[in-house]
């Protein structure tokens, strides 16, 4: 079966309930190019995650629109973890919060010696932000900071 | 990485790879660490190996339960919950340690 097509669906359906059309991000320019500089093995990675994915003792996100980041020690025990969203089904993310915020899996490829090494802290935001102006002006510009003061060589982006 | 191909693909990110997922396992299944460890190879292998910007990758791997969930996802209704502006916490537990406590016992509590 061919791939979901979310957005003649989600836009269907919002019409069925009388909601608003959703504004669609499409970026129609050619997207900038930085090609990787030195082999996988030898990089550090850094990792956003949008699931809304907090540490027990952190102040969690809310669900309107919070552009808000919290960063999250590479080293912190997976149990700490916590998700919390108002748009998908959190039920996996609560029993392993791997499926949205892989990190277990990126500190056994760090063991392996597939990746060179992790940054010290992975950020986290919560996604289902409606303003892509908001995304765009504030909360990517300090996101970029922060990659920018991990000195990472890569950035794995996780949607949900 | 991105379940949703249609929508990323019109953000048109520099790399993408597709897994072909329900929303809410964008790197897998959950206690799945095998799956989730290829899931990753071969998504983070893009870096080495796509060449020109707007590459999507399709990862080879099939959701085990079956394909029903694509004809579900934002099919009818309106799964979300309200969209609070207070802290929305998974357990009252956090709250009560993000509110008592937090600044003393957390090290990682800077947001």
């Amino acid at each position: 079966m061919l791939p979901v097509d979310y957005i003649p669906r989600i836009r269907d359906n919002y019409a069925r309930l009388g909601y608003k059309a959703y504004n669609w991000v499409v970026n129609r320019d050619a997207a900038p190019w930085t090609p990787l500089r030195k082999p996988l093995s030898q990089c550090r990675l850094g990792l956003a995650a949008s699931g809304g994915v907090y540490a027990a003792g952190q102040v969690a996100f809310h669900h309107k629109d919070d552009t808000s980041l919290r960063e999250i020690p590479t080293d912190i025990g997976t149990k700490e973890l916590r998700a919390t969203h108002f748009a998908y089904d959190l039920s996996g993310a609560r029993t392993d919060p791997n499926v949205v915020f892989p990190i277990d899996t990126l500190r056994r490829l760090v063991q392996e010696g597939f990746l060179g090494g992790l940054a010290s802290r992975f950020h986290t935001f919560m996604g289902g932000i409606y303003s892509s102006r908001r995304v765009v002006e504030d909360l990517a510009p300090r996101l970029t900071a922060r990659f920018l003061e991990d000195g990472v060589d890569a950035v794995l982006l996780v949607p949900v | 990485m991105t379940s949703a191909r249609d929508i990323t693909l019109a953000v048109n990110p520099p790399r993408a790879a597709f897994l072909d997922f329900p929303l809410g396992y964008t790197v897998g299944k959950p206690h799945a660490p095998g799956l989730q460890r290829r899931i990753l190879v071969e998504a983070l292998s893009s870096f080495e190996t796509m060449t020109a910007p707007g590459s999507m990758k399709e990862l080879p791997f099939r959701w085990s339960g079956g394909e029903e969930w694509k004809a579900k996802a934002f099919a009818g209704g309106d799964d979300r919950t309200p969209r609070h502006d207070a802290p929305q916490y998974q357990d009252e537990a956090d709250r009560r340690l993000a509110e008592e406590e937090g600044s003393r016992s957390c090290p990682v509590c800077r947001s």
